[in-house]
């Protein structure tokens, strides 16, 4: 019997690495799976690459991560934040890498990933600064830019409701660049408000199928009833 | 002459917005032209974090912070409305399918290129968001701003100093004192504030305008 479901943040993360590359959802604080990102740090693994679309705000999710001196660098498409504070120290003492991509360009490139693309091109960005020195090409009279796909080690989510089998709904604009992240880690961790009978999810709603997903944690049911 | 304040801004940006149009108001000003979009008229409002059918403000005892627009203040969906990941999201505007987005600028040239991402300050920390996407992506990119800087300098110009958003990609640009018509031809005038001319306007953004 396949279960996917493991009994802790901790044994979630257990197998991450020093110099891992991880995919971090949510948009904002919507789906960001600030449960599993408090595990990270408390593994204590470092020298991280975080590829998401902001670079944390206020004190908590990818904010606590950069303030723990655990990430080398980050793949964003909007740092910048009323919040963003832990990450503007650290980029203005040079202590951290970012390479900033344009939304689309961030989830194109991650949905490449996942679909085994070996790269794409885009119309955006070009004849910016965010294109300068890439390739470029023009197909039937529109100028594209050659990007490549963004691959990671590990993607953290955070999902509604999953099952055994790593099905997955997710809540409201909580669903961004989750189902995207999924397919492209080589690793894909879970955490889920609530875990459901194999058969409950109705399979013409299921957002995320499980062949995307590793492992799945359920955060702890008071904060599961705040999310629900 | 009277400047045309944000409220009035955003009523004119609404009046060119047709029933049926799928539209995304980018962060600041533009947010705003949603109070102004006649109730009985559907216009399908994107917002690039994942969702179709953005409603207004939700009253402080509805928030719910799993429901928020890409400037992440908490809003509501309308019946009809629908989720989506980012994947599609970005396709709907890349794809073409939006009709009509509407941004802030630092500039805009008269042959449409936009800049409003970066002011180009070196200390400054960059951050793009889906400006891009956006300025390429829609079929119509209107710009909602001040015409000129506090300093008095023209936003619309003839070629942007500051870095680029996008190429050739405003049709349109609404400011507080006159509408624009941008593209290959240059910079038309569709319409003045009472009291302002022609050559008034030339002389306040030296740039080379025509009568629409």
């Amino acid at each position: 019997m396949i279960n996917k479901i493991v009994t802790s943040m901790k044994e979630a993360v257990a197998d991450l690495k020093d110099g891992a590359s991880i995919m971090i959802s949510g948009f904002g604080d919507a789906g960001s799976p600030h449960e599993l990102i408090e595990a990270v740090i408390e593994h204590g693994a470092t020298d991280l690459t975080i590829i998401s679309n902001n670079a944390g705000a206020g004190e908590n999710g990818i904010a606590a991560l950069i303030k723990a001196n655990r990430v080398r660098k980050v793949i964003c498409s909007f740092p910048r934040q009323a919040a963003s504070h832990h990450f503007d120290a650290r980029y203005r003492a040079g202590e951290i890498e970012l390479e900033l991509v344009p939304q689309g360009n961030l989830a194109a490139r991650i949905q490449a990933a996942g679909a085994g693309l070996g790269a794409i091109f885009t119309p955006t960005g070009y004849g910016t600064l965010l294109a300068e020195g890439k390739e470029t090409r023009e197909i039937d009279g529109r100028n594209y830019v050659l990007e490549y796909p963004i691959h990671a080690d590990f993607a953290l989510i955070k999902a509604l409701s999953g099952d055994r089998w790593g099905n997955l709904v997710y809540r409201k604009v909580a669903r961004n660049f989750g189902p995207i992240m999924a397919m492209a880690a080589k690793t894909t961790i879970v955490q889920v408000s609530e875990v459901v009978e194999l058969g409950t999810l109705d399979p013409e709603c299921i957002v995320t199928p499980g062949i995307f997903v590793n492992r799945l944690v359920r955060t702890a049911p008071q904060r599961a009833a705040i999310a629900a | 002459m009277q400047r045309l304040n944000r409220e009035a801004m955003a009523a004119r940006v609404a009046k060119d917005i047709p029933e049926g149009a799928y539209v995304n108001l980018g962060i600041g000003l533009p947010t705003m032209v949603a109070n102004f979009l006649p109730k009985e008229k559907d216009v399908f409002l994107q917002s690039e974090n994942g969702l179709l059918g953005m409603g207004p403000a939700p009253a402080d005892e509805d928030v719910d912070w799993d429901l928020i627009n890409a400037g992440k203040q908490p809003v509501t969906l309308l019946a009809g409305g629908a989720y989506f990941h980012h994947g599609d999201s970005f396709a709907m505007m890349r794809g073409g399918h939006i009709d009509i987005c509407v941004l802030g600028a630092f500039q805009v040239s008269v042959r449409g290129d936009l800049a409003n991402w970066h002011t180009g300050a070196p200390d400054a920390i960059p951050a793009v968001g889906g400006a891009m996407d956006l300025a390429i992506g829609a079929k119509q990119v209107f710009v909602m701003m001040d015409l000129l800087t506090k300093t008095g300098e023209s936003k619309l110009v003839e070629t942007c100093t500051y870095p680029l958003t996008g190429l050739a990609c405003v049709s349109r640009v609404y400011t507080d004192l006159a509408v624009f018509e941008v593209g290959p031809n240059g910079a038309r005038v569709i319409e003045m504030v009472e009291g302002l001319t022609l050559d008034g306007l030339r002389e306040l953004t030296m740039v080379p305008l025509e009568a629409a």
